[in-house]
């Protein structure tokens, strides 16, 4: 009969089966999402903002490029929701392909940017000595320069171009994400789960990823959402600035950077809308960021309960 | 005190050496050499002949090694030449001195225009913690440190021009020839990243008024029987303050690129303008000089800010 069957090794170390795993993850995702509801919005606004961006293509009203000199400087109106600008092109469908310009550059470089942060990090924190000095120091000058001044100085090295701008902003948000993830690892290093590893004879290796890392990924998670925030900003300045993403392609900054070209009566609807959508992603990724480091961070989420 | 500072100083030098290698090494070997840019052998549109463009080359120093042209170029920064403009003809130092007061000035207004909204604002907030008006201003806070500054300068520049009839001067105007119109032109950019600073500055100024608001000596002065405001003024401020103050210095840091944006949403002639203008002219030379100074501008004041913290708290300075 079953009760001869030996017991599982799970059912003796009272490990979770992968099912339970998941409606465990859904339990703590609804009650976190109760306790901070605006990041639960914020999340919801980002996903529609990022569908709006992939489905740009269908959804669209106009082409983005397509200009029509009967039709220029046009406030909004039915047809053309948020008005045209100087070539007559629609202002609301450049908004949205701008979005897919704008996220698509945004996620790469955070992605990029925040993965090599980590590793460095990781290394930098648990492997010490020599390459912790070298990697410091060259993250420090990088730190030594403002964000914005970083960016653009890589951008003349490297030409313009959606390629170069993404690696570009993603140097700019290495340093910090380093710096936090080695801080954490720093710290994790000298608990008794890692010194009972070792005792064990695990590898530095195996200590580092099975052990160090998952418990650096929670700060990392708040990281990488508040620098989308940063990585969209930072697009928008460099673009809004002519070095970044170039015309005719839209993206939110470039769109900000055509106005400039009117200068003796610049439409009110082509400053406001991409500003507006600008601020509110960003506000997003910020309240996302601020709601995800609430729950993630124990001695918060003790005083919050 | 001493020890700190010497290894503190020596990081900031080794940073600066840094600054300069990553500088010219973007200048000079990413893209090849600025006259590559400029004419067809790169992106550019000048035709020149292979002939012509080794003449050139020669005359800028472009064909020696480039540990030469790295040593030149520090040479000549330390007998204070920063060279010319490769269109103009310009010297470069000239170019800084004359759009430097402008945007140390636009700098300036803002960090005091941050104080004068941020702390007042900071200390409500954390006084009146967790009730209505702290929960309001938290939420306008919150939305504020999200807007663009170039974007809150570009709406200025349009209400002014609809609604006022102005619109900012291009020219430049310094405060010691002509204050009213100099005023004119730098109050814009400073509102704009103002405006953004003071945000930053009162959630700095409320959480550090909320943690002095319930110290021992605070309530040892309540007992005292002394009236609210005095403890307010008297007792928390003078202390929460200080770290407020010093941040405000590292907020000077992030000033100087956030200003290059907004000079060009305002057309205001200031250095971060220069750049912009530069960069898209190539003109490699005022590109590279005006990033080294603004490099070294951004380490010196961090520099200072960590004296100032080591200064005021000695568990910095012994750790």
């Amino acid at each position: 009969m079953a009760t001869s069957a030996p017991p599982s090794p799970r059912a003796i170390t009272g490990a979770v089966r992968p099912a339970s795993l998941f409606v465990q993850w859904g339990r703590s995702i609804a009650r976190g999402a109760r306790r901070a509801p605006l990041g639960v919005v914020s999340a919801i606004i980002l996903i529609s903002i990022a569908i709006v961006a992939i489905t740009a293509t269908d959804i669209a009203p106009f082409d983005p490029l397509k200009t029509n000199f009967a039709q220029t400087r046009k406030p909004p109106t039915a047809l053309h929701l948020l008005g045209t600008d100087n070539l007559g092109r629609d202002s609301f469908s450049r908004l949205i392909h701008g979005a897919r310009i704008t996220l698509f550059v945004a996620v790469t470089s955070v992605i990029i940017g925040d993965l090599t942060g980590f590793v460095l990090g990781l290394l930098s924190g648990y492997l010490g000595k020599t390459f912790d000095l070298i990697t410091q120091r060259i993250l420090e000058v990088l730190l030594a320069f403002p964000t914005l001044i970083l960016a653009m100085l890589l951008l003349i090295g490297l030409g313009a171009g959606l390629r170069t701008v993404i690696i570009a902003i993603a140097v700019t948000r290495v340093p910090g994400t380093c710096r936090v993830v080695r801080s954490v690892v720093l710290s994790v290093r000298e608990y008794q789960f890692v010194e009972a590893a070792r005792a064990m004879g695990a590898s530095p290796w195996r200590i580092m990823w099975r052990h160090v890392a998952p418990q650096c990924v929670a700060p990392w998670l708040v990281l990488v959402t508040v620098n989308l925030g940063s990585a969209i900003f930072a697009e928008a300045s460099l673009s809004f600035l002519g070095i970044g993403i170039q015309p005719p392609a839209p993206s939110w900054g470039n769109m900000l950077g055509g106005v400039l070209a009117e200068a003796f009566k610049p439409p009110w609807w082509l400053v406001l809308f991409p500003g507006l959508t600008i601020t509110i992603t960003v506000l997003c990724c910020n309240l996302l960021g601020d709601s995800l480091r609430d729950l993630l961070d124990p001695r918060i989420r003790k005083r919050l309960a | 005190m001493v020890r700190y500072l010497a290894t503190r100083l020596a990081s900031a030098i080794a940073t600066l050496v840094g600054i300069t290698i990553l500088i010219f090494l973007a200048m000079r070997v990413l893209p090849g050499d600025p006259l590559a840019q400029i004419s067809t052998e790169g992106q550019g549109q000048y035709r020149l002949s292979p002939a012509e463009l080794q003449r050139a080359r020669a005359s800028l120093g472009l064909d020696q090694p480039l540990y030469v042209q790295y040593g030149g170029w520090l040479l000549d920064i330390a007998r204070g030449d920063l060279g010319r403009s490769f269109w103009r003809g310009e010297p470069i130092r000239d170019l800084i001195l004359r759009r430097a007061p402008i945007t140390s000035e636009i700098a300036l207004i803002a960090i005091v225009l941050s104080w004068i909204i941020g702390i007042p604002i900071g200390s409500y907030s954390a006084i009146h913690h967790n009730r209505k008006g702290d929960l309001l201003i938290r939420g306008i806070l919150t939305f504020l440190t999200a807007v663009p500054s170039f974007w809150l300068g570009l709406t200025l520049v349009l209400i002014g021009i609809l609604y006022f009839n102005w619109r900012p001067p291009l020219t430049i105007i310094y405060f010691w020839d002509d204050w009213r119109g100099n005023i004119q032109i730098v109050i814009g950019p400073a509102i704009a990243l103002g405006l953004g600073l003071s945000a930053i500055t009162a959630r700095m100024t409320r959480s550090s008024v909320l943690e002095i608001l319930y110290d021992d000596h605070v309530r040892t002065a309540r007992s005292k029987g002394l009236g609210e405001r005095i403890i307010i003024i008297r007792h928390v401020l003078r202390l929460a303050l200080l770290p407020v103050i010093t941040l405000s210095g590292l907020a000077l840091g992030g000033l100087l690129g956030g200003s290059v944006a907004v000079e060009r949403a305002f057309g205001v002639p200031g250095l971060g303008l220069a750049l912009v203008q530069a960069l898209n002219e190539r003109d490699w030379m005022v590109i590279q000089n005006l990033v080294l100074l603004y490099g070294v501008l951004y380490t010196v004041i961090n520099f200072l800010v960590d004296m100032s913290y080591a200064w005021l708290d000695p568990r910095i300075r012994y750790g």
